[in-house]
């Protein structure tokens, strides 16, 4: 357990720092509160934003321009968006843009005589957001990952606690309201910049009696040349693919054709792909849209225009699925009073669907409910007045921090959660090219592996934060699977091969939650009163 | 993974310390940052960028560089441009123009899909 040895106090508590983590952050400061970021990682260059870049859900506010946006991709997102959400977010990612040009003075392209506004570069984006945080008086604890929540008596949330890596000490902070700002998880694949997003916001908030939606939409997986990280895959749309022999591997395609990449992939273990389709002049604008889309094959000789290169599929989970923290109201609450969750940590539905997977919304959610999230806590904060620091705090956080069994874990705990996680969740015929007889089985070996790791696992307070990441991981998956399970059909990217079709009845959002049992409801029955009482 | 620390160019910072997401340095005895856990780099070039002295190499793999590789060795990827060309396209460092001003790709239309062998000759 972690031990207490630097005791804060904070108005609002934003934990990660990723785009949504540093737009909770600067909008909870603006309004007036004492802000204190905490990363398990380094505020400005972790998460896959930073590392990644990205291109942004920004339109004009004009009506035309707005109904094709919203319209656009509705059916491929199996028309469970919202469209108030949708537009609420396009309204706020314009006003985030136009501020981070006028106030943190990014550099933006410009086009024919205007700033162009649809993407921003990882590395400039990121560096900006903190330094800009930090003149509005944010605190920032960088390798400081959080390890659970604390909760006063009547469960509101109510600070954290923490271990910082390189200071070999634990923290616990009082606050008034909390952030999850988490990310996604991609289960540890070595996607670009994914390897911090483990999923530790959902396990803490479903710790505290929050809920999870849209987890059947959660096995993005993201085309890098083999042997690499580097899963941008919007360049893909230019290539051809090819079986290991030269010949086209015919319905192959970066959208619309991974899964047949991926059934390659496991049936001759080689795919090749060439960028043949760009004209000279686009080959020149991809490389200065996104130098680090070349950064692999500059150092590895590889020409990607005139070369055939091997590719793989990397498990890119929530970060590019969908699933996430559900949310009760507009200011991105969770059903847990004091507790709200914006980015990827929260569910991507709202405006989604059932289908992310190409670039712009996921970062235009991130800064929007971030500006919210941040908003919603400062409030809630501010309504507690001086009472919020008078609570007693408990910790919520169970499994890898209060065993429940009584005898202790044989083995290595954490490094058996990861080889469940590599042999159940990442193989692409489990979760990706998904069929009952073979998610069932994963499932319950996964549930076997919770079982043991709630009863037995715990580890010195320098190993929690891992042994809490690898139980976050299982979580999830536990909660992928569950969901995935009950939608017997195939939607968005909630694809069965036992059941290919669509089925209109099952035109509703499912909601999932639970930790030692995992329940899984239709929406409209789940009530946020539900939710903290299972 | 991060292959390279260059003793030589290192001005002992420690800003590759502070920005790893995933703690993969320390601080060596003589002020230069080892490699202590390099099986926990993601390969996301953070550090290199983030360098300003142009010390870092990180190679583009997911896994360790075997031994005698290339990526491994200083020389080889000074002389060919690798070491530091990452803060170039990036456009950090002293006197440079933010890449990020020409961050224009090329307007994205439908994906393709592979053709069959027969359709495509
Ligand atoms: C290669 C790649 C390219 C992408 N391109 C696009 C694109 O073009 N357009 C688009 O819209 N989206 C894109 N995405 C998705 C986009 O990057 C994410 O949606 C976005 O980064 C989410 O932001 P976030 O702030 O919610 O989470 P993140 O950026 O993941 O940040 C989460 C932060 O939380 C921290 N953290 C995690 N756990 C803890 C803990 N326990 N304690 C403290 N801190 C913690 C992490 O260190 C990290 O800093 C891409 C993703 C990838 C992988
Ligand atoms: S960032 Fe570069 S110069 Fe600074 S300590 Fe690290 S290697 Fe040395
Ligand atoms: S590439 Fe990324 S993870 Fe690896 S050492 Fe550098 S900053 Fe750390």
């Amino acid at each position: 357990m972690t031990t207490t040895a630097l005791d804060l106090t904070a108005d609002v508590v934003i934990v990660g720092g990723g785009p949504a983590g540093t737009w909770a952050a600067l909008t909870a400061a603006t309004a007036g509160a004492d802000v204190l970021l905490l990363d398990k990682g380094y505020c400005g260059t972790s998460g896959p934003t930073a590392s990644g870049g990205t291109g942004v859900w920004y339109v004009q506010p004009e009506p035309a321009a707005r109904e094709k946006a919203m319209a656009s991709r509705e059916a491929l997102g199996g028309y469970l968006q919202d469209r108030r959400w949708m537009a609420r977010v396009l309204d706020q990612t314009y006003e985030n843009m136009d501020r981070l040009g006028a106030e943190a003075r990014y550099p933006f392209p410009v086009v024919d005589g205007r700033a162009f506004k649809g993407g921003l570069q990882g590395p400039e984006y990121m560096r900006r957001m903190r330094s800009w945080i930090r003149r509005a008086g944010v605190r920032i604890l960088d390798h400081s990952p959080v390890t659970e929540l604390l909760v006063d008596a009547a469960g509101t949330v109510a600070g954290v606690h923490g271990h910082r890596r390189q200071h070999h000490t634990g923290y616990r902070v009082r606050a008034g309201a909390v952030v999850l700002a988490t990310g996604g998880c991609a289960f540890l694949s070595k996607a670009l910049g994914c390897d911090v997003a483990t999923g530790d916001g959902a396990l803490y908030a479903a710790e505290a009696g929050a809920a999870m939606s849209g987890m059947e939409f959660s096995n993005a997986y993201g085309i890098a040349p083999t042997f690499t990280s580097v899963t941008k895959t919007a360049y893909y749309g230019f290539a051809t693919f090819f079986q290991q022999d030269g010949t086209p591997l015919a319905g192959a395609g970066s959208q619309g054709g991974r899964s047949v990449i991926a059934a390659e992939l496991l049936r001759a273990g080689t795919v090749l792909c060439q960028i043949d389709q760009a004209t000279p002049e686009q080959q020149a604008q991809m490389r200065s849209g996104q130098p680090n889309f070349f950064l692999t094959f500059d150092r590895l000789g590889i020409n990607p225009f005139t070369d055939k290169f091997p590719v793989t599929l990397l498990l890119e989970g929530t970060v590019r699925g969908t699933g996430g923290i559900q949310l009760v109201d507009d200011d991105c609450a969770t059903s847990v009073p004091g507790l709200y969750a914006a980015g990827d940590a929260a569910t991507r539905e709202l405006i989604c669907g059932g289908f992310t997977g190409g670039g712009s919304h996921n970062s235009a959610w991130a800064m929007s409910s971030g500006t919210w999230a941040g908003g919603g806590a400062a409030r809630f904060a501010t309504a507690l007045g001086a009472s919020a620091l008078r609570r007693r705090l408990t910790g919520a956080g169970g499994v890898a921090l209060r065993p429940t069994g009584g005898a202790s874990y044989g083995g290595d705990p954490g490094a058996e959660a990861k080889d469940v996680l590599r042999r159940q969740v990442h193989p692409y015929d489990k979760n990706y090219l998904r069929h009952g007889d073979r998610l069932r089985p994963a499932l319950d070996e996964l549930d076997e592996v919770w079982a043991r790791l709630r009863a037995g696992a715990t580890a010195e307070p320098a190993a929690t934060p891992r042994l809490r990441q690898a139980a976050a991981m299982v979580a999830h998956a536990r909660w992928m699977y569950t969901a995935a399970l009950a939608r017997t059909e195939s939607r968005g990217m909630a694809r069965r091969q036992d059941f290919p079709g669509l089925d209109p009845a099952q035109r509703r959002r499912l909601t999932v939650g639970g930790l030692d049992e995992i329940w899984v409801r239709p929406e409209s029955a789940a009530r946020p009163e539900l939710a903290v009482a299972s | 993974m991060i292959e390279v620390v260059s003793a030589s160019r290192c001005v002992t910072c420690d800003v590759c310390i502070a920005v790893c997401p995933t703690d993969v340095f320390d601080a060596g005895t003589d002020g230069i940052p080892v490699i202590a856990r390099q099986g926990d780099c993601q390969t996301c070039f953070m550090c290199e960028a983030h360098c300003p002295a142009d010390a870092l190499f990180v190679a583009p793999l997911t896994h360790p560089a075997p031994p005698g590789s290339p990526f491994r060795d200083e020389e080889h990827v000074t002389r060919t441009g690798l070491l530091g060309s990452y803060r170039r396209e990036l456009g950090w460092g002293r006197g440079r123009k933010p890449g990020a001003r020409n961050a224009v790709g090329p307007e994205l239309g439908r994906a393709r899909i592979t053709p069959a062998a027969a359709e495509s000759s």
